[in-house]
């Protein structure tokens, strides 16, 4: 049930985009079209799905103070947490690219379909950003930590599918000139945040 | 032997093209409202005053040397790996500033959580050396760095400074609209909470590009 509750609310609730702002590049420029939005948020879901669980069990077993431990006891009193930035993002960027190697070999209609994206996801904001959630907010077990990536990562795709439906639509309307594109486009986003504010507070 | 080296006339330290260098980010290809970039971990954190403006010198500092050193290093880096190349320089600035922010405000790095750490992915560190360190001089590269710090310091300033008016009536954490006013006390004033949530920082950011754009026609998007 916990789970449950942790799933709906980094989807709805905390959403990546509306709450957050994470992934705002990537957001911003791949949105003008659904499919491609599409292809993107199912990669950027994958991507967290294999990073986030990875960095969580780095985290607990390598850096925070005393998690070398179970190597050998000696090793207790080291804290190696300043390191995190540098060996999450490495992490990260390493994945993706063993990502695209697997998914060219094994898959290349899936490979045809996201390997464009994949490059462009080692820098989205929303990868690097979940890791640092799951350390900040101590998420104490693997499972809570991959069900939140999956939530933030469905969360993320259905901002920006939704954000790419609004936008071929938005080709018919008349905008004053000076907020076309990206005044719009944030006006938009923000609207939506406000809508997605209304899911606040639903508990199963 | 009679080897004619030619050598670039030397240029001033601020001359004409280096102050253009340091000053268009402020405005005419500003990072955030005209280049799109380094949105991601902007609006996250202008709530207040106080924690934009240590995101936008951190920004600042940390695009500076990263420009800096890559520029430095620009010659030797191979082109195949020169995105991890930079990541790792700018993970290891990030850190530093991460680790100067805990030491001296230790209250505004606990408010800023992720977002230090997310200066790493900023896009405008990325695109800053993809478009401008990787070809330019040391010293052109770092005037450039610090222009777009700068001017995405002064975006979120300004965002900032509007939520915190209107959403809190303080400025800097000190009290700017008189407690009289409000309406607890018998006046007429209350707080705007809106703007203290999420989606405003979007909307206040989009008049903003809206008020540009309007003065600057020349940035108007078809």
């Amino acid at each position: 049930m916990e789970l449950v509750n942790l799933f709906i609310r980094s989807i709805f609730i905390e959403n990546m985009i509306f709450a957050f702002f994470l992934g705002m590049c990537s957001y911003l420029a791949v949105s003008k079209t659904v499919k491609t939005a599409l292809g993107l948020g199912i990669a950027v879901t994958f991507t967290l799905l294999v990073t986030v669980p990875v960095n969580f069990l780095v985290d607990t077993k390598l850096l925070q103070p005393g998690a070398l431990a179970w190597l050998d006891p000696s090793l207790a009193g080291y804290d190696l947490s300043f390191l995190s930035f540098i060996i999450f993002i490495a992490v990260v960027a390493a994945i993706v690219q063993l990502l695209e190697m697997i998914i060219e070999r094994f898959s290349p209609s899936l490979y045809n379909a996201l390997g464009i994206f994949l490059p462009l996801i080692a820098v989205n904001c929303s990868i690097l950003g979940a890791a640092l959630f799951v350390q900040e907010r101590a998420y104490k077990t693997l499972s809570e930590a991959t069900v939140f990536a999956v939530g933030s990562g469905v969360g993320w795709a259905l901002a920006i599918v939704a954000l790419a439906a609004i936008r071929e639509r938005l080709k018919y309307s008349h905008i004053p000139a000076p907020l076309r594109g990206l005044g719009i486009t944030f006006i938009i986003t923000g609207l939506m945040g406000m809508a997605f504010m209304s899911f606040m507070g639903i508990k199963i | 032997m009679s080897q004619v080296t030619k050598s670039e006339p030397k240029e001033a330290l601020f001359s004409k093209k280096n102050i253009k260098i340091l000053k268009d980010p402020l405005n005419e290809s500003n990072p955030v409202t005209v280049q799109v970039l380094g949105i991601c971990s902007s609006l996250a954190i202008t709530v207040k005053l106080e924690p934009a403006i240590v995101m936008g010198v951190s920004v600042l500092v940390v695009t500076a040397f990263a420009n800096l050193i890559t520029s430095l290093l620009r010659n030797l880096i191979p082109n195949r790996i020169r995105i991890i190349v930079q990541l790792v320089i700018v993970a290891a600035l990030v850190i530093v500033v991460d680790q100067i922010l805990k030491a001296y405000v230790y209250d505004v790095s606990k408010q800023l959580s992720v977002f230090v750490g997310l200066i790493i992915t900023n896009c405008i560190l990325m695109g800053r050396i993809e478009a401008f360190a990787l070809a330019n001089t040391p010293w052109k590269s770092f005037l450039d760095g610090i222009g777009n710090g700068a001017g995405y310091a002064a975006v979120l300033i300004v965002v900032a400074f509007i939520r915190e008016l209107l959403g809190a009536g303080q400025l800097y954490g000190y009290q700017v609209i008189p407690y009289s006013w409000y309406l607890d006390n018998g006046g007429w004033y209350s707080n705007n909470g809106l703007m203290l949530l999420p989606p405003m920082a979007l909307i206040v950011l989009a008049v903003l590009i809206w008020v540009q754009r309007a003065k600057f026609r020349q940035l108007i998007e078809n």
